[in-house]
């Protein structure tokens, strides 16, 4: 039986230098061709010997070149896998491989689910008996973990709306199934029509969430990164600028941030997910203090903090709390308004830290935090910024959860398949199929889309014919 | 008194017609009971064969060698094929009975059947003896012959279990009981407690009818007329399309109205279900007339269909309108419907509650688990109507035979056939209500057509012994026909000629570009085989079942493609068999829901276990790594 043929990047999702995708399966060898480009030599990559490794370049279908890669092939049955395996050795780099990621799956293959490659190698009889039992286990808790975590992971709005899709898919295929199944009571007069409208509409809303799949907004993905400092210091301003729009209420009255904002940005591949936090001090304002302390939880949670201060007014007492409160985290300091009267130096940080900080602690907290100088204003330091922030992913101080990338890598395929699906539905009404042609396609939507939220198709579709529909004999 | 037989078949309903007849045509000596000759193969309820799905089941048990549809065809009244209008998956016969000429005629092939006795008398216990099994070091029981109430035992190979609504019946029409069967018939009170005893779980399930009428007392001028088709298809495979053509006789259209439901709604307290009466389960989707009322409280109307129960009888069918309702409501309740004002009923609506079991006790070739040599068929195994009844009667007879002569059981699954569908769903899926076939639990349905009934089954049928050479040979012809034209049609140069061009431009087609092939412009919506007559000189004449089935392999060859994509998936998962000694409790990895219930149903596949309600796919990979790892690599 032909097994379909899965990709995988096999390498943390860290900036490290180099980076492999594997591809395992019958078509494996083929679909790596179809994306592999070497001027001197044309020759099909299935010509070659086993083990053997092939210097060329991945180009994108229009011919764009993405990167100077070794192919390594590898024949069934001497693989890892004991299918035919292609491993691509590319360039490390989170966008890299997930550009190269993108073209192998444009390409045939299919993303690997997790443990996936071990599953094959074992079901293909490569691993022996002793490594079995630790084998179940992985996949046993993987699964689990991992559907738990997609879920979790999945922006409320953006489950609701699949949920909100899938209701509506089932309600079509329960109509049309009724209908088919009592054809005497239930009748699909105009339904063809109102199917079209309705399949439009899901289609431009698969679209929209495809697109926002794009810019990684699926999943609260990536690095969490918590803003702090006291009032009016130029958090929101910060925020704003790394966004590029007016989303936090910027004014001159301290402590109009009142609650926590919170946006994905993604600084040349590296996904942070930014949370601005209310003006830190102490207040009597009741509204303003929820805020402060819903900051402090999420301070609590963060894996970095940009701490910004204002420079040009002398630091006080709620600086100190900060400070104390930041004191076991990744830290970047950035002095704020330093094109205006300076009163806050580099220098005078220190003293503060060591001030805080008990000896041990003092200098682990030293090497944990960067200072840069900024001016929100005049948008100076910004670029500083950004770079400290990618040498500290390089250098492996920050990680990335590359759990949550794969799935959202996964349900991005699954949004293609559903989109796929409906528009098949759209092209079986206007080539004017039986209606009963639409529920096949419309079940392969509603299953990809169930896949998302982790739920299966099956007894529930009869439960849902026999609520809404009146079944007579 | 001792007798000594191969197969015992406890019923004569549609079942046990089915699973006699399969057993005494493959060889053995088989006896079927029922506590009445005069009520083989009887429909209690509906005087129909077929319709939406259960259409499929016919065609496909006729596909398989078993006797329904031929014995339709030669009883039928009145035919039609629903769903015209829709794509070929959906198509579905159905034909109106004559009752008891179908009961009649059925009753004559079981008589001249050899192999086959026909005994009244009603069984009342199933013997059995321990033994060592192969598989496992542990010892179950196996079938060694039946009692009956006057004392005969009958020893055997092999018993199966038809007994439908008839195990400790009650019939309720208001607040009158009648402990009976269907139709006044003798219930059979004993063998609940000898299957109790064997360690069968009997639950209780209740199923309804409509009142019969006189035809005399109905004004038809009220109703609307329902004509069979002009040109009847046959169900049988075997049945010669002209010998169908018949006079055929009329159904009626009628509606309930506010009236209706407001007597139903005053008087609900007095329906046995609605106070509580009945303690078993009903079926959802054949709801009585109170159910419907209640439930769909927003609709005006609903539909009734006025259905002659045969050619020799003044009985009227009233379809839609089953009923547990005292008779006085009864009365009242029916005259509210335009043209029954003046009805008289002949037979009162009443439910009917039995005992049963559920069916996740056997193994797919409707085996009890437990008890070798003991199969189940029919309503005994939670599901309703005629149709499905037959099909597992047809496979429990064929595998009980097959077992005996010691050959491979016959398991049909999902990517094959509706029967396989209907099987799978009753010994994995949980059943709170009596099970009835319908189109949507059929996943693969476009490969599931009936119209290929015969190219998906006649093998098998033939392989089993039940399909004649000759019949098989005519299959095999048809296949060979079908393929040679699909491939003549994709091979025929279409170029852009004027003619042609013209030819597409009178019926409406977009013109060409470049040249094509005949089996292109099939494909296009506007066209069809009978259309390109006229630019296909080099066609010969086909019979219209080829045609059929080469208009619908080109046309809908994409959706035929990706379904048949799906089928693969699913096939690796139904391929992995789980062996019979695999003991979940040493699988670690298995959550301990999972191992619950794969210990308590035993699935023969990978693909069954993933159907259990609880069984996730994490557990599936855990298993299949168990399996390999324990049997595979220790090759």
């Amino acid at each position: 039986m032909k097994t379909d043929t899965i990709a995988a990047i096999s390498t943390a999702m860290t900036n490290s230098g180099i980076g492999i995708i594997r591809v395992s399966g019958e078509d494996a060898i083929s679909t790596v061709h179809s994306v592999f480009v070497n001027k001197q030599n044309r020759k099909c990559l299935d010509t070659y010997q086993s083990h053997t490794i092939h210097y060329g370049y991945i180009a994108e279908k229009n011919g764009t070149i993405v990167d100077e890669v070794m192919v390594s092939i590898m024949k069934a049955p001497y693989s890892y896998t004991m299918e035919d395996v292609v491993e691509i050795n590319c360039h490390g780099g989170i966008f890299i491989l997930q550009k190269i990621m993108d073209i192998v799956i444009d390409a045939g293959a299919r993303i690997a689910q997790p443990g996936e490659f071990t599953k094959r190698a074992f079901l293909n009889g490569r691993i022996d008996l002793s490594k079995a039992e630790a084998v179940m286990d992985i996949i046993s808790s993987k699964n689990e973990f991992a559907l738990q975590s997609s879920i979790k992971q999945l922006k409320g709005s953006v489950s609701e709306i699949v949920c909100d899709l899938r209701k509506e898919i089932l309600y079509e295929i329960a109509f049309i199934e009724s209908a088919l199944d009592d054809p005497e009571h239930i009748s699909l007069d105009d339904y063809p029509e109102r199917l079209f409208e309705k399949t439009e509409k899901i289609c431009s809303r698969l679209q929209k969430l495809l697109n926002s799949a794009d810019d990684g907004r699926l999943l609260k993905e990536g690095i969490n990164t918590v803003i702090v400092g006291r009032p009016n210091v130029g958090k929101s301003s910060l925020l704003n600028i790394l966004v590029g729009e007016e989303k936090a209420i910027v004014t001159e009255i301290a402590g109009t941030t009142r609650d926590i904002l919170e946006e994905t940005i993604s600084l040349d591949g590296i996904t942070l997910n930014m949370i601005d936090t209310a003006g830190i001090r102490n207040t009597e304002d009741i509204v303003e203090k929820i805020g402060v302390e819903r900051a402090k939880k999420v301070v609590k949670e963060a894996d970095l903090i940009i701490y910004v201060i204002d420079a040009s007014v002398p630091m006080d007492e709620n600086d100190f709390q900060i400070m104390q409160m930041i004191a076991d985290k990744k830290v970047i300091i950035l002095l704020n308004k330093s094109d205006l009267h300076v009163h806050v130096t580099e220098e005078k940080i220190y003293e503060v830290i060591s001030e805080i900080s008990k000896n041990d602690a003092k200098d682990s907290f030293l090497n944990r935090v960067k200072i840069i100088k900024t001016s929100m204003t005049r948008k100076e330091g910004i670029t500083l910024f950004i770079k400290t922030i990618k040498e500290m992913f390089l250098h492996g101080d920050l990680s990335y959860n590359d759990e949550v990338y794969i799935t959202n890598m996964r349900h991005k395929e699954a949004l293609k398949d559903a989109c796929e699906s409906m528009l098949q539905v759209k092209k079986s009404i206007e080539d004017s199929m039986p209606e009963d042609f639409y529920s096949i396609d419309l079940m392969s939507a509603y299953a990809s889309l169930g896949t998302i939220i982790g739920e299966e198709v099956g007894e529930d579709l009869v439960n849902e014919i026999f609520s809404r529909f009146c079944m007579g004999k | 008194m001792n007798e000594q037989v191969d197969v015992c078949v406890v019923g004569a309903g549609h079942a046990g017609c089915e699973a006699a007849l399969a057993c005494a045509r493959l060889g053995l000596e088989t006896v079927i009971f029922t506590v009445s000759i005069d009520s083989i193969a009887m429909m209690p309820c509906n005087p129909n064969v077929g319709g939406t799905s259960k259409g499929h089941l016919v065609r496909e048990i006729d596909a398989l060698g078993g006797e329904m549809g031929k014995n339709i065809d030669k009883t039928f009244i009145q035919s039609k094929m629903l769903n015209r209008s829709k794509g070929p998956a959906v198509h579905s016969l159905r034909a109106q009975a004559d009752k008891a000429e179908y009961s009649r005629a059925m009753r004559n092939v079981l008589e001249n059947q050899e192999n086959l006795t026909i005994k009244q008398a009603e069984v009342c216990e199933i013997i059995s003896k321990n033994i060592e099994n192969n598989d496992k070091k542990e010892t179950i029981k196996q079938i060694i012959g039946i009692k009956t109430f006057t004392g005969t035992v009958y020893e055997c190979k092999a018993v199966i279990l038809c007994t439908g609504t008839y195990l400790k019946a009650r019939c309720l029409c208001g607040e009158a009981i009648t402990y009976t069967g269907p139709n006044g018939l003798q219930p059979a009170n004993y063998l609940t407690d000898s299957l109790k005893n064997l360690g069968i779980k009997i639950r209780r399930f209740k199923t309804g009818t409509p009142a019969r009428m006189d035809k005399r007392s109905i004004d038809f001028e009220k109703m609307e007329e329902q004509f069979g088709d002009e040109r009847v298809v046959p169900f049988s495979f075997s049945t010669n399309p002209e010998d169908v053509q018949i006079d055929q006789v009329s159904c009626w259209l009628t509606y309930t109205n506010e009236k209706t439901h407001e007597i139903i709604r005053n008087n609900l307290d007095r329906s046995p279900i609605y106070a509580g009466i009945i303690e078993g389960t009903g079926p959802r989707y054949c709801p009585s007339i109170e159910d419907k009322v209640v439930k769909f409280a927003d609709k005006e109307r609903h539909q009734v269909f006025i259905e002659p129960e045969g050619l020799h009888t003044n009985e009227m069918y009233v379809g839609g309108m089953s009923s547990s309702l005292p008779e006085d409501v009864q009365l009242a309740m029916y005259r509210t419907v335009p043209g029954l004002e003046q009805c008289k009923i002949v037979r009162n609506a009443y439910a009917i509650e039995y005992d049963c079991i559920d069916s996740r006790q056997l193994y797919p070739t409707l085996e009890f688990k437990e008890i070798k040599g003991l199969f189940s068929a029919g309503q005994f195994n939670g599901s309703s109507g005629y149709e499905e009844a037959a099909a597992q009667g047809l496979l429990a007879g064929m595998n009980a035979a097959l077992t005996i002569l010691e050959k491979e059981p016959v398991i049909l699954d999902r990517s094959q056939a509706y029967i396989g569908v209907l099987i799978d769903d009753l010994v994995t899926k949980e059943n709170f209500e009596p099970y009835r076939m319908m189109t949507s639990r059929a996943e693969y349905r476009l490969l599931l057509r009936q119209d290929n009934a015969d190219l998906r089954l006649r093998k098998i049928g033939f392989e089993v012994g039940l399909v004649s050479k000759r019949q098989y040979d005519d299959t095999l012809n048809k296949k060979y026909l079908i393929d040679k034209e699909v491939e003549r049609l994709k091979n025929t140069v279409i170029g852009a000629s004027k003619e042609h061009q013209q030819f597409l431009e009178a019926h409406g087609s977009s013109l060409l570009k470049t040249g094509t092939n005949l089996a292109e412009l099939m494909c296009r919506p506007e066209l069809s085989y009978e259309i390109l007559f006229e630019i296909d000189p080099e066609r010969k004449w086909l019979s219209e079942d080829v045609i059929e089935q080469v208009e619908i392999e080109i046309k809908y060859e994409g959706y035929i493609e990706r379904q048949m994509k799906q089928v693969e998936q699913f096939k690796k998962m139904e391929k992995k068999r789980i062996p019979s000694d695999l003991d979940y409790q040493d699988v670690s990895s298995l959550r301990l829901e999972a191992r619950q219930k794969l210990s308590a149903y035993r699935p023969v596949s990978v693909g069954q276990a993933s159907r259990i309600s609880g069984v996730s796919p994490a557990d599936i990979s855990v298993l299949l790594i168990y399996m390999e790892q324990k049997y595979h690599s220790s090759r």
